[in-house]
């Protein structure tokens, strides 16, 4: 209260200056294009004051208006200065009154704000127009968007798979293997991967379910799929973000951009011709996957808790924002961890193996990883005959 | 048939609450839920105006284009309602609502909403008229028996209209005509696409 009595008091008091330089701020904002509020006549704010269109009022002094409470500035401020002359704004006032000029500049078709007494402090945004722009982003945007995606990326893969096939390993499988993921890494991997995969089509199911799934299963049926989808896609985004953490910790080291990736990328990644480009660990693609899983992974999560948490640390027009970003870069997620899933399995003979029991064939590393089994080679004979050291006594 | 509208005459309004309440209490509506409240702007300044705001039930309404469940339905009287059956709760209808319509009970885990609530025009729901089911799940259902919203009948100054869109507009053309001034007809132009011409 005291805040709103206080500058008003201070108005008062400065009144021939204050009231003054008031006006030309209110004349600048004149109405322009239709107001969010179509006003039933043309000048509102003539029978107001009473005065007759198009011509300046006497004396600046407003008669009190109507329907609401009379502005205390209007009777004090002009009443100090009588005599002088009024200046070129003050013409423009006469025909649109003060309070009419502030309310018709919030009216502009844009955001109206205002106060308000229940609890609910959200509450208090009385028009928000940002939601036709959000309801356009969600049923057109997105939707083709990840249409596009999707079934672009499908369609990709399949004429890969239809021209290139699969790719073989080359000098057939050795029988000798050695171990690319260790139980941590997997674990992690497959947490991360189930729960993306529940998360994706759980996903998916609230931008497209309703066209392609609620005709089929009916409305009761389509609710209950939803509404489950809805609590594991709350529920998973947690192992899903932990997995993400983990995943950075483990393989960030070996997934830095070097020189060789380069080198990796210009000669196709081996997809195109025949041989393998040379590759560490991890190779120019798998880097390029890590770091969508992670950089993409990571922004898809900290949207999705925006979300997840009302208003706790936004407004609506953050929460908007947040489901733009949240929506596009899932589906363009999606897209990426087919491709990702096919080169995986289906793609590329020996690849699975990595994943699943944790050992590749010596040849599919020689031929994928060339730099890698060097250096793990070296290792091993490091540990068998450690350089400089003599032999144990007996050895042999 | 009618087209159902509400009409918020704001230079009327004298922001009493009164069409709040009793909505609160004719609809039974839980805690934390507000199927209606008023809005002042400029408050304390020139230009003061308060507004009393719920659901516009809306021509081509956003919240059933952007429905994940398609569980919002039309009627013949243009009013805008859902089924409380097939709602997740997901949010996206209060996303897209221009006026803040669409309420939600905290029931669920971390920020999680119940089902969505919102201004029926006290015309219940999807189940039989009347009966405890509905009334449970939506609150009255004045409109079956041939009465009109509540809060726009208790409001003291008149200044909350409902009823057919065409009767209301021309009893808030002829005040303004009488009075010689209004703010015109608040979110009219964004929920019918129309504005309201003198």
């Amino acid at each position: 209260m005291m805040r709103r009595i206080l500058p008003l008091a201070l108005l008062l008091l400065a009144a021939p200056a204050t009231a003054q330089d008031r006006s030309p701020g209110l004349s600048g904002n004149l109405p322009a294009g239709a107001p969010e509020v179509q006003a039933p006549v043309p000048e509102v704010g003539d029978g107001r004051g009473g005065q007759p269109a198009g011509q300046p009022p006497a004396t600046t002094e407003q008669a009190p208006p109507t329907g609401a409470p009379a502005p205390a500035v209007a009777p004090v401020a002009p009443a100090a200065q009588p005599a002088r002359p009024a200046p070129a704004t003050d013409a423009l006032r006469g025909e649109i009154s003060a309070e009419e000029l502030g309310l018709q500049r919030a009216l502009q078709g844009g955001r109206i704000e205002g106060r308000i007494t229940i609890p609910d402090r959200q509450a208090a945004s009385l028009i928000q127009p940002e939601g036709r722009e959000w309801r356009v982003f969600h049923n057109r945007t997105l939707a083709w968007t990840g249409g596009i995606a999707v079934l672009g990326m499908l369609g990709v893969l399949a004429l890969f798979y239809l021209v290139r096939g699969r790719i073989r390993i080359e000098s057939g499988w050795s029988g000798r293997s050695l171990l690319r993921f260790d139980l941590l890494e997997r674990a992690n991997h497959w947490m991360v991967a189930s729960s993306f995969i529940v998360l994706a089509l759980s996903g998916l199911n609230l931008t497209f379910g309703r066209y392609l799934l609620l005709p089929l299963i009916g409305p009761e049926a389509f609710t209950a799929l939803s509404h489950y989808g809805k609590l594991a896609h709350n529920f998973l985004a947690f192992p899903f973000t932990l997995g993400l953490v983990v995943m950075l910790l483990l393989w960030v080291r070996d997934n830095l951009p070097n020189r060789i990736d380069l080198a990796w990328l210009r000669a196709g990644g081996g997809f195109l011709g025949r041989g393998h480009p040379a590759a560490e660990r991890f190779n120019a693609g798998q880097k390029l996957v890590f770091w969508i899983t992670v950089l993409g992974g990571g922004l898809v999560a900290a949207s999705g808790f925006v979300l997840l948490f009302p208003f706790a640390v936004t407004d609506i027009g953050g929460m908007q924002w947040a489901q733009r970003i949240h929506g596009i870069l899932s589906v363009l997620m999606i897209a990426a961890m087919l491709g990702h899933i096919y080169i995986g399995t289906l793609g590329t003979e020996g690849a699975y193996e990595a994943m699943g029991s944790g050992r590749v064939d010596y040849n599919y590393a020689k031929e994928h990883h060339s730099l890698w089994v060097d250096e793990e080679l070296a290792k091993a004979r490091e540990t068998v005959a450690p350089p400089g050291g003599a032999r144990v006594a007996g050895a042999d | 048939m009618a087209r159902l509208k509400f009409l918020c005459d704001a230079d009327r309004c004298i922001e009493c609450n009164a069409c709040v309440t009793a909505c609160k209490n004719e609809n039974e509506v839980p805690w934390g839920i507000n199927r209606r409240r008023v809005v002042t702007i400029n408050d304390g300044k020139p230009g003061e105006r308060s507004i009393s705001m719920a659901c516009m039930h809306c021509t081509d309404a956003p919240c059933a284009a952007v429905c994940p469940v398609s569980c919002f339905y039309g009627t013949a009287d243009g009013l805008v309602l859902h089924d409380k059956d097939l709602c997740i709760g997901c949010g996206y209808c209060f996303y897209a609502c221009p006026f803040g319509a669409p309420q939600y009970p905290r029931v669920g885990n971390f920020g999680g909403r119940g089902k969505m609530d919102k201004c029926t025009y006290c015309a219940g729901g999807p189940q039989a008229d009347n009966s405890a089911v509905e009334y449970a799940q939506y609150g009255a259902n004045r409109l079956a028996e041939g009465k009109l919203p509540l809060c726009a009948e208790m409001c003291s100054t008149k200044a909350l209209l409902a009823g057919d869109g065409e009767i209301i507009a021309a009893i808030y053309k002829e005040r303004v005509q009488r009075r010689g001034y209004g703010s015109g007809a608040w979110g009219w132009r964004t929920a019918y696409k129309e504005g309201l011409a003198v």
